[in-house]
């Protein structure tokens, strides 16, 4: 099956994330087989499919924590078989874990100021003494961090430990720790999982806000097929491992074989 | 897309179940007042105050002791690695610094400063094997530390100078051309140089080498993959740790005990520095000052508990033994009840008292 993708980016712009016929398994089980599908600069891509479809280990192939047995990830025209998940974060690839990887004894400013890591230059001996360099550029990150809680209205946490917040709260304070080292890609592992329907309707509003006006490319995982429709340029779907539907959410909603596979059987 | 687009199952995506307890504020930069008039106290009053035996017998090895709490907290409670090594650690600084004065014939400070220097890269050296183990069985192998170390400077006699005891003693305690043997003396010297580690302790642990070292001890993982090197922050927290150590250790031989040995470093002395994070709170600078006030303290005080109600009664062996039984008693009440420590215990005293008559 194919379905013609409308991205958001010109067609003939190379992609900024091509993925070819990677695959994976655990100990034989095969998670992913032979998935390919590329993602345009400036799009929102959702990969969607049933539980255990392989998406949440397509995002940890292309950070870094898993290593595919087969295929090449190509990211800004550079070709990998495999990368450290530091350097996936260096090339400005950040993400979001489904169960939330926040720094649980952290207050909210220092969890979104590791983000930062990747910025720090300044070194031990500086940071120690707090010599002059040391401190200007701690005012930096500092200035830079409190500007992500702004975006993301966080201020109200700044100082609370992560792990005694709510849920809802933890999951956008981790979209904040993504988002302040500026990535060029942002990977979001089910960012609305276990939010009620404002809290949905809030952080679609930032994901969309991200995406808009701050530039970065975004690849989600969602099961709110209604959320997904409204939200994203391109829609991939997976099913054992296996790409069933690849394109614009309106084709691959009407598409029979992803709705017999996936969405349901038509009433 | 009112199509009947049923959504696939959400049950049992695991939402961790979230304590819904009131938020946590995390203490900012709040010292005010406080500090100055605690420093002034230190260094003023204290030493006018103090006599012989409390300036040299106990706030001594009361400062140096949160010295040596405070290098294993920034590897234990704040990088989250686990070491049972600073015995050892304390040893290669003594014996360093007694190498570099008595082999080298540096001055003091020096001979202390580079002690800690090699103490820092023979942590960085046990801190390699971190990158692959973790949590207990890191413990386990930092004991090779320790006991490498008892084993190394018995061993060979060039290390305590070929003296037929195997300890080590400095003819003179000098500063800058002053004798610094008096109680007063050493209480100052000791008293300067944990002020300043101190400090640079608390720079460290708010700069991004401090976040770093938490974010890996919170989840080593999601770390890694936001872009903090993961293997690096570990090591330089086993190398700032054992820098710590080693001065703590040159200062233990030297300003307290006088004459030390490998004995002064032995396992019970790792236990000892551990117990201190572990009451005092893991991952609290203060944390140290209040474990090591307690433990240096409590002996004490039970000695004197035992002097006034049952003198003669108890002989001092028995005593001994019902001091480690208490110990024992509290580091389990403290692990299971307040694992951040008598740190934590006081500031949600003080949390509760300033809020007294609402709510205590």
């Amino acid at each position: 099956m194919s379905i013609p993708a409308t991205h958001a980016a010109s067609p003939s712009a190379p992609p900024l994330l091509d993925v070819r016929g990677v695959s994976l398994s655990f100990k034989g089980v095969k998670a992913i087989s032979d998935l390919s599908f590329s993602v345009a600069r400036g799009e929102i891509c959702a990969l969607i499919g049933p539980n255990g479809a392989g998406k949440s280990s397509l995002l940890n192939v292309l950070n870094g924590v898993y290593v595919a047995d087969a295929g090449e990830v190509v990211f800004q025209g550079e070709h990998f078989r495999q990368i450290e998940p530091i350097d996936a974060a260096r090339r400005g690839i950040a993400r979001t874990f489904q169960n939330n990887a926040l720094f649980r004894k952290m207050s909210t400013l220092d969890n979104v100021l590791t983000g930062l890591a990747r910025h720090t230059r300044s070194g031990l001996l500086s940071q120690a003494l707090r010599l002059p360099g040391a401190r200007r550029e701690e005012a930096r990150l500092r200035e830079k961090a409190e500007a992500i809680l702004d975006f993301l209205d966080l201020q109200a946490y700044r100082d609370f430990t992560v792990g005694s917040l709510a849920y809802g709260i933890q999951k956008r304070i981790e979209l904040a720790r993504a988002l302040v080292s500026s990535p060029t890609l942002l990977l979001l592992d089910e960012p609305l999982a276990g939010m009620n329907a404002r809290e949905k309707a809030e952080m679609s509003a930032f994901v969309r806000d991200i995406n808009r006006d701050l530039g970065i490319t975004v690849v989600l995982i969602e099961h709110d097929v209604g959320i997904v429709l409204s939200l994203s340029d391109h829609v991939v779907v997976l099913d054992y491992g296996r790409k069933i539907g690849d394109g614009a959410p309106d084709a691959v909603k009407s598409d029979a074989a992803v709705i017999s596979a996936y969405l349901g059987a038509v009433h | 897309m009112s199509q009947t687009l049923s959504n696939p199952p959400l049950v049992s995506r695991g939402v961790a179940p979230v304590t819904r307890l009131a938020p946590v504020a995390l203490p900012g930069p709040r010292l005010g007042l406080g500090l100055p008039a605690l420093l002034l106290l230190a260094f003023g009053v204290v030493p006018q105050l103090g006599g012989e035996y409390w300036l040299g017998a106990i706030l001594v090895p009361f400062l140096i002791l949160s010295l040596a709490g405070l290098g294993l907290n920034l590897l234990t409670g704040y990088a989250g690695q686990t070491s049972l090594g600073s015995g050892g650690f304390m040893a290669v600084g003594a014996f360093a610094t007694f190498g570099f004065v008595v082999h080298g014939g540096l001055p003091l400070p020096l001979a202390i400063f580079l002690a800690g220097l090699v103490t820092a890269g023979a942590g960085l050296v046990f801190g390699l094997p971190s990158d692959r183990i973790k949590g207990f069985y890191l413990m386990v192998s930092s004991l090779a530390a320790q006991f490498f170390f008892e084993w190394l400077f018995q061993k060979f006699p060039w290390f305590y100078n070929y003296g037929s005891s195997g300890t080590i003693t400095l003819p003179r305690l000098e500063l800058f051309g002053f004798d610094i043997g008096s109680a007063q003396g050493r209480y100052y010297v000791t008293l300067s140089t944990v002020v300043l580690l101190t400090w640079i302790a608390v720079s460290l642990t708010r700069s991004q080498i401090g976040r770093n070292w938490m974010a890996v001890r919170d989840m080593d993982t999601a770390a890694a993959v936001i872009g903090i090197p993961v293997y690096r922050s570990k090591v330089v927290a086993f190398a700032v740790s054992s820098f710590y150590l080693g001065i703590a250790g040159a200062l233990w031989a030297f300003l307290y005990l006088g004459s030390a040995s490998v004995q002064s470093f032995g396992i019970s002395r790792s236990f000892q520095v551990l117990f201190i994070i572990i009451i005092g709170g893991m991952g609290s600078i203060a944390g140290n000052f209040i474990g090591a006030a307690f433990i240096s303290l409590l002996p004490l005080a039970i000695d004197h508990i035992a002097q006034g109600f049952f003198a003669g009664h108890v002989d001092a062996g028995l005593l001994q033994n019902i001091q480690k039984a208490i110990f024992g008693l509290l580091i389990i009440g403290f692990l299971i009840k307040e694992p951040d420590g008598l740190a934590r215990l006081l500031r949600t005293l003080g949390e509760r008292l300033s809020n007294w008559p609402l709510r205590f």
